[in-house]
Formats: structure tokens, C-alpha cells, sequence
């Protein structure tokens, strides 16, 4: 049976939001393939977020060790293979985070599979199911066959809706897989988190970018944003610039959002920032160039200066917050 | 203590190209597009040759394909690496082939470090390094990065990202991970994939381009590494993305608010 193994990914002890749409997606495909749904939780202390994985009906395995405390794809993509093997799997599906991206292809090397990057659905007709992933920044969608025995799929989180709890849980049971430490040759050091109190860039409701046109000054687009309880993203150029975090650049080679509001303020819309937030519901476009491609995206645009037209948005956002409408 | 690196060059469209699809699906549509190194090699390049002017040692850059790679493998000899690899080969690649093929490289090369984008801008697959990295079993890390921005003094006064320890056997790697920057020690050799935050590369001058010219570019057939490559990834069909509608303008920041938050009920 082609059996799918969800491998979930969790941080500061919660299941991580795009693994629900890993679950999504990988019922998706049992749908296509017939196979059995289970997940996978590797951590240290992480029996949490075995059972929130479980709460969505699908037996979970748990490989909760020591070694296993710093995420390192040396010491996990054994562990997944061994997981795979074990629960009968011919699918590895898992989204494309960072940790996603950076596992799933190890994975893939050691059991000998194929591995795609950034599936956004699967096609294909009948029994052959291919997965359609973008290629040139987004500007080219593929459907790509896969020809091994083991497929392993990131997703893109996006594109699949998330999967929802179900009456009753799925089992939990740990799973015995020993961790060589002595043949792991990467050691983590340390990890200086950027966002803050903010939501997830990546999960937040409404994303607030920035680019150039910020000149460096992100003072009205964190105002705005801690109204709305909103992520920050930024272009590319203001990353580079300095003016933002690497991790906050929405993009084709950043993050991927599709949140409910997509405010870009400043930013002249290059392909691979459109790339990475046309799946957005609704996108706001603010710019002083009326020709900025950005306003080709945007549901709504306001040719003018972000640091007049913020202002003006929080205030109209201020007052219907205090009248509760 | 010198190192000796291996670095890729691929050859990919101009990421600034409008690509389109042919109308059967069968491919893009490559008249007229024009060709370089893809950007994030540039940036492997690049930290290979800071490594090398610190540390001394071998840049080794290596590229897959047909004969016109080797203008790739020449931007990379002009930037200052030392000599080069074109691996012939016509047709698709997929990462698990190309893993393979520089694996072999890697075995008769014997370098400390391998350096890579951490995804080309074509297939955008973002995978070569990874695979590499398990089937030689060496440290590795993905997404490299440093905590100083492209703007800072130790970014103009071109110093090293990557960072090797005093005794030579261990390199410190900060990584774009989720929500921040991760650092990690690798034991060498390793295996490190570069992000666009770790450096500005270079820009090639006319005398390192005179020079480059007599550098040597060793051609190898496939078969002389003795592997069979066959493709597991087969790109079926290509399609274009559905356009998203929009384009409405409105006048006043009112006016935005009215739409956004009376219709549209957001915000």
C-alpha cells in the first residue's frame, strides 16, 4: 500500500501551522494514491505536539530524544527514513520551511527516492499523480513526474488548506530509533530569533511590507502593524539594505505568504517579491510611482507617499477599532 | 591553514528575463534570452575566494552542460578562482544526477569545503546541496547568511561570512532559518549552501578576464566517472501561472478605506 508520512515541524513547542497544510495536502494525495495517512514528530519533550498532530485523526509516531533538542538534518533524516520504513510509507510529505527544504532532499538521498521542491497541487490523471511545483522565480509552473520507489514532496504551504481536527484523536506511540551522536559531524551553536512578538510572517492574518521606498524608516509600518496584529515582510532591496531581517523577505528565494491582507508599501513589485505574495486574498499596493508593476497585483493601489498615506490608514483603522465595527 | 574549495557555476536565463512558456508546454521559449552564472554560485564564488585570501589555499569551480557552460566556468576563473571542471552533458538534469556527478568530483578532488547556491534560478529545486551532503555523510548547512547586513563595514571591507576555527578543522556557519539566524559549527569537510544575504560578489575586471583566459578548464565526459545517470525528476509538462486580476486605483486613503473595509470587509 502507498502508505504517506506527514513529517511535522514544530517551534517553541508548538505544531507549526504549515504542517497542518502538510496534513492537507498529503490527504489530498491519499485521496489520488489510496494509502494511509500517519505523521511524524521528532524533537526533544515533544510529546505536545504528538497529540495536537493526533488530534487530526491520524496515528502519530514520536521520536523524542536528547540529541534530537536542536533541529540538525544529519541527526533527523535517519530518523524520518526510519519512520518512512516503518510505517509502510512510498511518500515523505512535509512543507517548505526552511527545515522542510533543508530535510526532505536528505531524506530522499538516504532511502534512495526522489524528492520535489514546492509542490503547490498535485496532478496528473488516474493512477499518475504529478506534482506541479514553480520553476523561474513563479513565472513557470511544471508538472513534474516522480520516478523512484520513495517520493518525498515539500509543499507549499499556501496552496493546500490546512487540515482540520478530527473527532477522534489518532493513536501516539514512540517510535525506538537510536541517534549515533558520535557520527554527527554539524553542531548548532545558537539561534537569534528576529520577529519578536510579532506573528509568524508566514501565518500572520495581514503582512505589512516595506521596500525601498521606506528609505530605511520602518517606523509607520510597525505602527500600522502592531494595530492589526500584523507580520512585517520587506523586499528584497530592503533586506539587502540592512533595513529589515533576512527572514522577513517575501519572495520567490524568501518566504512564500498568502495572508488574508497584503499591504506593500514601497515596493516597485519585482517578479520574484511578486513571486512570493500574489496568493494573497487582498493586496493593498502603496507607491509613488503610478507605473510600479506591484499596482498590476494589487486589488487596491494609492499612487502616494507611504509616510502620508500609513498615517491616514491608521487613523481610519484606529477609529472603527474603537467603535467596534 | 589553506583550504581547497569546490564551487559550481551554472549556466541559467537572466533572472531579470521574461520567461515564457512554448505553446505545447514542451519547454520556454529561449530565443533571445541571454545567459549567466546563477546568482546564488556568484555568491559561492565569492565567499570561496574571501576564504581563500584569508585562509590561502585552491578555488576550484566546476559547471554541468554543454560547451557554452564554460563562459559560466570563465566569469568564475575571472573573479579569481584557479581552474576549472565542465562535467559535458546535453539535456535534463535532475538534482539527484547532478548530486551524483559532483559527488564524483568531490572524490577525485578531495576539497575541504564545498560551496553552492543553495538553489539555481531556473528549476528552482533547491536540493543539489543537500543530497550531496548525505551521500558523502559530511557536515552541512543549508541557506548560509552572516548577522552583518550587505550595507555594513565588515560587508565593504569584504571580510569572510563563513568563519574557520584557529586549528583549521571546523567552520561556523550562520543560516537563514525560520524566525532568525542560526549558527552552526561544521566539522570539515562540509558541505555549505550560500543564501543572498551572505555576500556582494565581485565584479570581474578586464585584467582578471585576461587572465582567466589562460587559466585550464579540464572538459570530463560523463562516462569517465563511471555512473549512469538517469533522470528521476521528468518535468512532464510546463504551463504558465493564471494572472491575478487587480489593477483598481483609488484616489484618496478614504476611498481605500471604504473599499477594503466596507466591501471588501477586511482590515
Amino acid at each position: 500500500m502507498p502508505n504517506i508520512l506527514v513529517v511535522a515541524e514544530h517551534f517553541n513547542g508548538q505544531l507549526r501551522k504549515a504542517s497542518r497544510s502538510a496534513l492537507g495536502a498529503a490527504g489530498a494525495l491519499a485521496a489520488r494514491t489510496g494509502g494511509q495517512v500517519s505523521g511524524l514528530v521528532v524533537g526533544y519533550r515533544v510529546g505536545g505536539v504528538a497529540e495536537d498532530l493526533a488530534a487530526h485523526g491520524i496515528p502519530v509516531a514520536v521520536v523524542d530524544l536528547p540529541a534530537l533538542t536542536h533541529y540538525l538534518s544529519e541527526s533527523y533524516a535517519p530518523v524520518v527514513a526510519a519512520a518512512a520504513r516503518a510505517a509502510g510509507a512510498t511518500w515523505v510529505v512535509g512543507a517548505a520551511t526552511a527545515q522542510g527544504k533543508d530535510l526532505l532532499p536528505c531524506v530522499a538521498a538516504l532511502m534512495g527516492g526522489v524528492c520535489a521542491t514546492d509542490a503547490i497541487a498535485f496532478t496528473g490523471e488516474g493512477q499518475e499523480v504529478l506534482v506541479r511545483r514553480p520553476m523561474w522565480a513563479g513565472n513557470v509552473l511544471a508538472d513534474v513526474e516522480l520516478r523512484g520507489e520513495i517520493k518525498v514532496v515539500s509543499i507549499r504551504a499556501t496552496e493546500f488548506a490546512a487540515a482540520e481536527k478530527a473527532g477522534l484523536p489518532g493513536s501516539v506511540k514512540a517510535l525506538p530509533v537510536a541517534v549515533d551522536e558520535s557520527a554527527i559531524r554539524t553542531r548548532f551553536i545558537a539561534f537569534a530569533g528576529s520577529g519578536g512578538d510579532r506573528p509568524d510572517l508566514t501565518e500572520a492574518r495581514v503582512v505589512i511590507s516595506g521596500g525601498r521606498g521606506t528609505n530605511g524608516d520602518f517606523s509607520e509600518i510597525e505602527a500600522l502593524a502592531d494595530l492589526l496584529n500584523a507580520a512585517i515582510g520587506s523586499s528584497r532591496a530592503a533586506v539587502d539594505a540592512g533595513w529589515a531581517a533576512g527572514d522577513l523577505q517575501v519572495g520567490q528565494t524568501g518566504k512564500v505568504v498568502a495572508p488574508e491582507v497584503y499591504i506593500a508599501a514601497g515596493i516597485s513589485g519585482a517578479q520574484q517579491h511578486l513571486a512570493g505574495m500574489k496568493g494573497a486574498k487582498v493586496i493593498i499596493a502603496i507607491n509613488t510611482d503610478p507605473e510600479a508593476p506591484i499596482f498590476q497585483v494589487a486589488d487596491y493601489g494609492v499612487v502616494g507617499d507611504l509616510f502620508e498615506v500609513l498615517p491616514a490608514l491608521r487613523s481610519l483603522v484606529a477609529a472603527s477599532q474603537k467603535q467596534g465595527t | 591553514m589553506p583550504l581547497k574549495i569546490l564551487v559550481t557555476s551554472k549556466r541559467v536565463e537572466d533572472p531579470e528575463a521574461l520567461i515564457l512558456v512554448k505553446a505545447d508546454g514542451s519547454g520556454i521559449e529561449t530565443q533571445g534570452l541571454s545567459y549567466r552564472i546563477n546568482p546564488f554560485d556568484e555568491i559561492a564564488v565569492e565567499e570561496a575566494l574571501r576564504l581563500k585570501e584569508e585562509h590561502g589555499g585552491e578555488v576550484v569551480v566546476a559547471s554541468i552542460g554543454a560547451a557554452d557552460c564554460v563562459s559560466e566556468i570563465r566569469v568564475a576563473l575571472a573573479m579569481g578562482a584557479d581552474r576549472g571542471i565542465r562535467v559535458d552533458h546535453e539535456g535534463p538534469l535532475d538534482p539527484g544526477m547532478v548530486a551524483a556527478i559532483l559527488q564524483k568530483l568531490v572524490e577525485g578532488e578531495q576539497p575541504d569545503l564545498v560551496i553552492l547556491g543553495k538553489q539555481s534560478v531556473d528549476d528552482d529545486q533547491n536540493q543539489v546541496g543537500q543530497i550531496l551532503a548525505q551521500r558523502m555523510g559530511w557536515a552541512r548547512a543549508t541557506f548560509a547568511s552572516k548577522e552583518e547586513s550587505l550595507e555594513s563595514t565588515a560587508e565593504k571591507t569584504r571580510q569572510c561570512g563563513l568563519r574557520l576555527a584557529a586549528d583549521g578543522t571546523s567552520i561556523r556557519v550562520v543560516r537563514e532559518v525560520d524566525g532568525g539566524l542560526e549558527t552552526l559549527e561544521l566539522s570539515l569537510p562540509a558541505v555549505i549552501t550560500t543564501d543572498l544575504r551572505l555576500n556582494i560578489p565581485r565584479i570581474t575586471s578586464v585584467p582578471g578576464i585576461m587572465k582567466a583566459r589562460k587559466k585550464p578548464v579540464r572538459e570530463i565526459q560523463v562516462e569517465e566517472l563511471g555512473i549512469e545517470l538517469q533522470p528521476a525528476v521528468i518535468v512532464r509538462k510546463l504551463h504558465s501561472p493564471s494572472k491575478r486580476g487587480g489593477g483598481l486605483r483609488v484616489k484618496t486613503v478614504q476611498e481605500l478605506w471604504d473599499k477594503v473595509h466596507g466591501e471588501a470587509g477586511v482590515l
